[in-house]
């Protein structure tokens, strides 16, 4: 947005932006994505190594949160059991709106090496919740994650906020849901 | 202390208890064993001087297709000699002693090849699945298991090849 610049001389033209909310909303969303600090298999080792200062995954923004309810970004890093998927839906849940999920691995998108024979694995995160972007890999490299992370910044910068509470409560009546 | 020499020692206090010695050139030598005397058999392979098999390295269920089994794989720190014996259960009623007492490493083993077998261990105490969650059905290693297709409500189904 070049905002710095204007710092420099705030008296000529600076001081002011014109700017529409939305895309000030956005901004601030996509470079603040608070994580959930959770991981699951062996991609939450890559996902530790990309918290730690070699690789710095917080000048995108993204600070560890113990709670659900602190966070905007789920990264599901790694293999999901039948018997975590249970928990996993539960977190997603507490995560106050607008949040965004991260599926990280093989595992996570499509059931990797499990993929036909695990008997207790998920087949892809994609079946309890819904995912924003996949992130290939068997782990991912820390180069794909962050190649994840600039396209969901993309994505929620391009996402439509105005009228988004109306728009959501007509498609409820229409499917015969409660309104708030 | 070589696991033939063992052998004699065990047959020699046991007798017909145990059941026979088994030597390949691929495989660990291994003793069969009756599986009702695995908790005497222990205590002795732990306590006898001269044996002191003070480590059970590892607890595992195997599933023989007309059987079911356990190996007891121990080590002795003390001699380093290495010991492995191996019990045979009946598929429809498998069940042995615990060895939970003699080495307390056993617990998690024996709730493990609960979980996976369907092995009961009497007098364990505290045999619940440790893998699985605790409303799983059936035994997923043994040959005959069949996957779930869901589980409370989650598709569990495997991916399809486009
Ligand atoms: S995708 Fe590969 S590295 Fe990641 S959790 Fe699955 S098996 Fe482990």
């Amino acid at each position: 947005m070049g905002l710095l610049n204007k710092l420099d001389n705030p008296y000529d033209g600076g001081g002011f932006v014109l700017a529409r909310v939305e895309d000030v909303l956005n901004w601030g969303r996509a470079k603040s994505n608070w994580y959930l600090q959770f991981g699951l298999a062996c991609c939450a080792i890559e996902f530790m190594a990309l918290n730690a200062s070699h690789y710095d995954l917080m000048r995108f923004g993204c600070i560890p949160r113990s709670s659900p309810r602190h966070a905007d970004l789920i990264v599901i890093s790694g293999t999901v059991s039948l018997k975590m998927a249970e928990v996993i839906k539960n977190l997603w849940e507490q995560i106050p709106e607008p949040k965004y999920c991260l599926s990280m691995g093989s595992c996570a998108n499509a059931g990797g090496p499990f993929w036909e024979h695990g008997y207790h694995v998920l087949k892809g995160v994609d079946k309890i919740l819904p995912v924003d972007v996949y992130i290939p890999g068997c782990p991912p490299r820390p180069e794909a994650f962050f190649d994840g992370m600039v396209k969901l910044q993309a994505k929620i910068s391009k996402q439509a906020i105005f009228n988004k509470r109306k728009r959501i409560a007509e498609e409820d009546a229409k499917l015969g849901l409660p309104t708030y | 202390m070589t696991s033939k020499e063992i052998f004699s020692i065990l047959q020699e206090k046991f007798g017909d208890k145990i059941l026979g010695f088994f030597e390949g050139d691929k495989i660990d030598p291994f003793v069969n064993i009756l599986p009702d005397s695995i908790k005497e058999i222990c205590m002795f392979l732990r306590d006898e001087s001269g044996l002191e098999f003070d480590y059970l390295a590892n607890l595992t269920g195997m599933d023989y297709k007309d059987s079911l089994g356990v190996v007891y794989h121990l080590y002795s720190i003390k001699h380093n000699h290495y010991f492995v014996l191996k019990v045979t259960l009946d598929r429809t009623k498998p069940m042995l002693p615990t060895v939970e007492r003699v080495w307390k490493t056993a617990n998690w083993h024996e709730r493990e090849v609960y979980d996976m077998f369907g092995v009961i261990f009497s007098d364990h105490p505290d045999l619940q699945r440790i893998l699985c969650p605790d409303d799983w059905e059936g035994f997923p290693l043994r040959k005959d298991y069949v996957a779930p297709t869901e589980y409370h409500g989650i598709d569990a189904t495997p991916n399809k090849l486009k």
